[in-house]
C-alpha cells in the first residue's frame, strides 16, 4: 500500500517518496524541518492513509531511552511486599510497557511516533540503536526478549535543536520538510478550509508571506499558525479589503495573534508598519 | 550497479556508507521509486543523505553524474538515421514503452541493460541504430534523462564542476580533522560541565532510603532526589570576520563542540571588539542586531562568559570613542566590556593566534589586562585552563 497524502494532509512528492521507502523498506524515518510544518501529523496522517494503529512516544528533555521501551516500577514492588500483596511474587506485574514495546507487540503493524527526538539528552538516540535496526530488546528483569511479530513504521520529529548521533542517523531514513512554496500552501489552506473565499485566500496569503519576510522575528509564522489564522478570519467574516494593509486605517493585519506568538514580535511588526506607513505618507 | 555514483558521492562529500547504499538498493528492488528519475533521485536522497546541510553537495553530484550519463547516448544519436529519431519522439512516453519498461525489469535492470548495450555498442558500429532503436534509448528518454528529467541541480555548469572538484577534496581533508578536532574539544570542554539537581524529585535516592527506613524500624521509607542536569550556562561571543578569516575552520570547531556540550549556550557574534549591539546571524548582521545591554538585562549573573576572538586590530577600536572600524561608536569598546564582566563574574576570552605570537600586538596586550589576564590560547591544554578558570 502506498501513501499519497490523505484528504486532510498534503504531501509534497519527495515526502511521498521518502514514507514509502521508509514504510516499503521498514526503516525509521527522521523527519526535520520548521516548527509547524506538519512533522507530527505526518505520523497521524500516515497511520490514517495506511488504516495502521498509532503509537505516540512524546519526548521530554527527562526523557530515557528505557522509557519507550519499558519501566520496572521497584519501589511498589518493596513497598507491596511489606504490605504482603500477592502480587509481588510475579515480577512481570511490576513491569509497565512503553510504547515502543507496544508497538513491536500489536498484532497488526503499528506506526510509531516518536516526537520531538532532539528534545532528550545527548545520548538518548544512541540508547535505541538496537532497539531501531533490529527491532528487539531484552527485559532484564523477567529475562525475555522482545521481539517484533511486524516491523513498525518509525516516524521520528526533530527540530533540530542537538545534533543527532551519526550512528543513529545511518539507521534512519531523513527528510526534510522544507517550508511550503505558494502553490503547496494553497492547496493545504484548500484541504483544510475548502471553499474559503478565494480573494480572502489570496490576500491572507499575500500577508503571511509579507509577515515570514520581515526581518528580526523571533519565531516567523508557519503553516499551522496560518492555518489558525484563517480560521479565525473565516469565523470573523472580515472583508479581503482589511488585510490589504495599504489602505486601511489599520495598523496591522486583523487577529495578528493567531501569527505572530510573541510581544516583542508584535511590537517589532507594528514598529515597521508604522515605519513604512509613514515612508508612504 | 550504480557504484560510480557511490564513490562520487562519497568523493563529493556526501558521508554514504555502504550500509546505506545497500538500503537504496533494496529500495529499487522493492520498486519504491517507480518510473520517474524525479522519484528515484528522492528516494536516493532520503536513503543517503542524513542532513539537509548535504543536501546541495547530494544536488551536485547527482546533477553531475546523471549529466554524464545522459550524455553518452548524444553521443549515438549522432550516428542514428534521422527517420529513426523521429519515430523515437513519437514513442516518447506512450504506453507501449511502459510497458517495455516494466518488461525490462523496472529502473535497476534499465540501468543495467542500459550500460551493456552502451557497451556493446562500442564494439558494433554498424548495427547499431536497430538495436537501441527497439529498445535502448527509447525507456532511456522516456525515464527523464530528457532535459525535464534531470533538471534537478542544472546549475553545475562544466567549468564549475572542474573547480568544485578540487573544493571537495580540500574539504574532505578538513572535514577528517574536524571529527578529530571536535572531540578533542569536546573532552576539555567536559570539565565545564556541572551538574545540579533541579527540577521534581523522580529518582530513588538508595542511600537516604536505607538510612531512613533503618531509622523507621525497617519500615520502607522511600526518599527521593531530583535527577541530575548539566546546569552550566555560557554566553558565547564570536568575534568575526577580517583577521578571523583564518581562523574560521577552529572556531568552528569550537563551536559545534561547545553547542552539543551544553544545554544553555547563548552564542553573539561582533566584530574586532565587543560594541553596544552585537548579532546573532551573520547573514542579517546589519539588519538584526541585539544591544548589549538587552543581553545583560536578559542573562542571569550565572552565566558564564567566554569570548572567542584573535584581538589582533587596532589599539583605538579598543580603546577610543569612534575607534570601531565598522561604525561610530559613542563609548570606547573597553567600556563596554567592562560592562559585560562587571556582570558576568566568570569570564574567559579565548584567543586562536599561537600564543607565543600574542607579544607582537598591542590590542592582545590591552585586552588582556581588561579581562584580568583571562586570555588563553585555542589549544587542547589552553582550553583546558580556561575552563579551570570558568569553574574556579
Amino acid at each position: 500500500m502506498r501513501f499519497t497524502g490523505t484528504d486532510a494532509y498534503v504531501a509534497t512528492d519527495d515526502l511521498r517518496v521518502a514514507v514509502n521507502a521508509a514504510v516499503t523498506l521498514e526503516r525509521p524515518l527522521l523527519v526535520k524541518g520548521e516548527p509547524g510544518t506538519g512533522k507530527t501529523m505526518l505520523a497521524l496522517e500516515v497511520a490514517k492513509a495506511l488504516g495502521r494503529p498509532l503509537l505516540q512516544w512524546h519526548v521530554k528533555s527527562t526523557s530515557k531511552a528505557q522509557q519507550g521501551l519499558y519501566e520496572y516500577d521497584a519501589v511498589s514492588r518493596l513497598r507491596d511486599s511489606q504490605l504482603g500483596d500477592p502480587r509481588v511474587h510475579d515480577i512481570a506485574n511490576y513491569i509497565k510497557r512503553g510504547p515502543v514495546w507496544d508497538a513491536f507487540n500489536s498484532e497488526q503493524p503499528a506506526v510509531l511516533l516518536i516526537d520531538e527526538v532532539d528534545k532528550a539528552d545527548i545520548e538518548f538516540p544512541n540508547d535505541l540503536l538496537r532497539e531501531l535496526d533490529r527491532m528487539e530488546f531484552h527485559v532484564y528483569e523477567t529475562q525475555t526478549l522482545v521481539k517484533a511479530r511486524h516491523r513498525p513504521a518509525i516516524i521520528i520529529t526533530s527540530n533540530n535543536e542537538k545534533e543527532l548521533p551519526d550512528a543513529f542517523l545511518r539507521r534512519c531514513f531523513f527528510h526534510y520538510i522544507r517550508f511550503p512554496d505558494r502553490d503547496t500552501m494553497e492547496r493545504i489552506v484548500e484541504v483544510h478550509y475548502p471553499g474559503i473565499k478565494k480573494t480572502l485566500l489570496a490576500s491572507a496569503l499575500n500577508a503571511f508571506f509579507e509577515i515570514r519576510e520581515v526581518p528580526g522575528l523571533k519565531k516567523k509564522p508557519s503553516t499551522s499558525e496560518l492555518l489558525d489564522w484563517l480560521k479565525l478570519l473565516v469565523a470573523e467574516d472580515i472583508p479581503p479589503e482589511a488585510l490589504a494593509s495599504q489602505d486601511s486605517g489599520k495598523i496591522i493585519p486583523p487577529l495578528h495573534g493567531a501569527l505572530l506568538k510573541n510581544e516583542q514580535d508584535v511590537h517589532l511588526f507594528e514598529r515597521l508598519v508604522f515605519l513604512s506607513r509613514r515612508g508612504r505618507g | 550497479m550504480l557504484t560510480d555514483f557511490f564513490f562520487q558521492l562519497r568523493d563529493g562529500g556526501v558521508p554514504v556508507s555502504v550500509k546505506e547504499w545497500l538500503a537504496l538498493l533494496h529500495g529499487l528492488e522493492a520498486n519504491v521509486a517507480q518510473y520517474r528519475v524525479e522519484d528515484f533521485y528522492y528516494l536516493a536522497r532520503t536513503v543517503l543523505v542524513k542532513n539537509e546541510a548535504h543536501y546541495d553537495r547530494f544536488d551536485r553530484v547527482f546533477a553531475a553524474y546523471f549529466k554524464a550519463v545522459a550524455s553518452v547516448p548524444d553521443a549515438l544519436v549522432a550516428q542514428i538515421p534521422a527517420e529513426w529519431l523521429r519515430r523515437q519522439a513519437e514513442l516518447n512516453l506512450t504506453d507501449e514503452e511502459k510497458a517495455a519498461i516494466q518488461a525490462l525489469g523496472g529502473w535497476e535492470k534499465l540501468m543495467e541493460t542500459l550500460r551493456q548495450r552502451l557497451e556493446e555498442q562500442k564494439g558494433r558500429h554498424q548495427g547499431g541504430s536497430k538495436w537501441i532503436g527497439t529498445a535502448g534509448t527509447s525507456p532511456f528518454g522516456a525515464h527523464g534523462f530528457n532535459p525535464e528529467g534531470v533538471r534537478i541541480g542544472q546549475e553545475g555548469s562544466r567549468n564549475r564542476r572542474a573547480v568544485k572538484v578540487w573544493d571537495e577534496r580540500q574539504y574532505r581533508n578538513l572535514d577528517d580533522r574536524l571529527e578529530l578536532g571536535t572531540r578533542n574539544i569536546k573532552v576539555a570542554l567536559r570539565r565545564l560541565r556541572k551538574f545540579a539537581r533541579e527540577g521534581a524529585a523522580e529518582e530513588l535516592d538508595l542511600d537516604d532510603t536505607v538510612r531512613s527506613t533503618a531509622r523507621n524500624a525497617g519500615w520502607l521509607d522511600i526518599r527521593m532526589v531530583p535527577e541530575r542536569h548539566n546546569a552550566v550556562k555560557v554566553l558565547l561571543f564570536v568575534d568575526i570576520g577580517g583577521s578571523m578569516d583564518d581562523h574560521v575552520k577552529v572556531c568552528e570547531e569550537l563551536f559545534s563542540a561547545a553547542r552539543s556540550e551544553f544545554k544553555h549556550l547563548e552564542h553573539f557574534y561582533f566584530h574586532n571588539c565587543v560594541y553596544e549591539t552585537v548579532w546573532k546571524d551573520n547573514r542579517r548582521r546589519n539588519s538584526e542586531r541585539h544591544p548589549v545591554l538587552d543581553v545583560i538585562h536578559k542573562y542571569p549573573a550565572d552565566y558564564k562568559l567566554v569570548f572567542v576572538g584573535d584581538a589582533t586590530m587596532s589599539p583605538y577600536e579598543i580603546s577610543y570613542p569612534g575607534g570601531s572600524v565598522e561604525h561610530h561608536n559613542e563609548e570606547p569598546g573597553a567600556a563596554w566590556m567592562q560592562r559585560l564582566l562587571d556582570v558576568y563574574q566568570k569570564a574567559a576570552w579565548i584567543n586562536p593566534q599561537p600564543e607565543d605570537r600574542w607579544g607582537y600586538y598591542d590590542s592582545v596586550g590591552l585586552l588582556r589586562s581588561i579581562m584580568g589576564g583571562r586570555m588563553f590560547p585555542l589549544t587542547l591544554e589552553g582550553l583546558d585552563r580556561a575552563m579551570r578558570e570558568l569553574v574556579r
